[in-house]
């Protein structure tokens, strides 16, 4: 077994990143802090079970996110998961993608990041049902393989792979959503689809 | 020769690094050849690049590090304090 203090030491400079995973989980600050608590409340509880040598990173995950489910979830009318397979693949580079391209001459990623305010991808995220918000955030955020993601929310590799892909095209579309609202993209994508509809190039 | 339809359908795999390298080096065999796709692969790996910087920078509240370091002074293993 691992050193309690090292595995302190350790354990606490993950604090940062899982209270942000925290707040896209809860979506407020006041049980986001209480959620990161008692993460770290059980991982000290439950130090003994932790192999040395595993992923420490993913393991507090795997508590975060059990926790959530078991604490807070329970609370919450089961969100809607309707609307999350009419996207097509690839529908927000088919609307944003030349407006991204022809927006400047700063560099691409500067350009993408000025397309969103940080409150808009937070939104984007947190409007996700929890069952496709937790595999994107623990991939697009986090960066773990779909091998760790499966082993923290307890599902199949198969399923990480579908939920990662609805989630992302659902989110992809809140995100043009909400850039529509804000009057930066002209709602009608004609002209600007770098492919044809059936992926063909024209 | 791969076509686009078919390089496109592994886009998110490819961002994911979840693929063989044999795998990889086809895509990356169409992408050289493919500007329009590359520029697909491209909007993708910004975005997420975006995505992430955006959802992880919240500042933790203060006295939350604090209130960790106590769920670390309790002793689990230790009921009753015997000094």
């Amino acid at each position: 077994m691992a050193d309690r203090a090292d595995f302190a030491d350790q354990a606490m400079q993950f604090a940062p990143q899982l209270y942000s995973a925290a707040l896209r989980l809860t979506r407020n600050s006041a049980d986001a802090e209480d959620l990161v608590q008692e993460t770290y409340l059980r991982a000290w509880r439950s130090f003994a079970g932790f192999e040395q040598g595993s992923n420490l990173r993913a393991w507090l995950y795997r508590i975060l996110t059990n926790t959530f489910i078991n604490k807070y979830r329970a609370a919450q009318r089961r969100p809607s998961e309707t609307g999350l397979d009419n996207i097509e693949d690839l529908y927000l580079y088919r609307r944003l993608g030349s407006l991204d391209a022809s927006l400047s001459n700063r560099s691409a990623e500067d350009t993408m990041f000025d397309l969103f305010t940080d409150d808009e991808v937070k939104a984007a995220l947190e409007e996700l049902p929890e069952n496709f918000r937790m595999p994107v955030l623990l991939a697009d955020v986090e960066g773990f393989a779909y091998k760790e993601i499966a082993g923290i929310l307890d599902i199949p590799e198969g399923t990480v792979m579908s939920r990662l892909h609805r989630g992302r095209k659902a989110m992809h579309k809140l995100l043009y959503d909400f850039a529509s609202e804000r009057g930066l993209i002209s709602s009608d994508p004609v002209g600007a689809e770098p492919h044809t509809a059936d992926g063909t190039h024209q | 020769m791969t076509d686009c339809n078919d390089t496109l359908r592994e886009l998110q795999t490819f961002l994911d690094r979840e693929m063989s390298e044999t795998a990889r080096s086809v895509i990356h065999a169409h992408l050289e050849g493919c500007p329009d796709c590359l520029e697909a692969f491209d909007f993708h790996a910004e975005l997420r690049v975006v995505i992430a910087a955006k959802c992880r920078n919240d500042e933790m509240p203060e006295g939350l590090l604090a209130k960790i370091k106590q769920c670390f002074g309790e002793d689990p293993e230790v009921e009753i304090s015997t000094h």
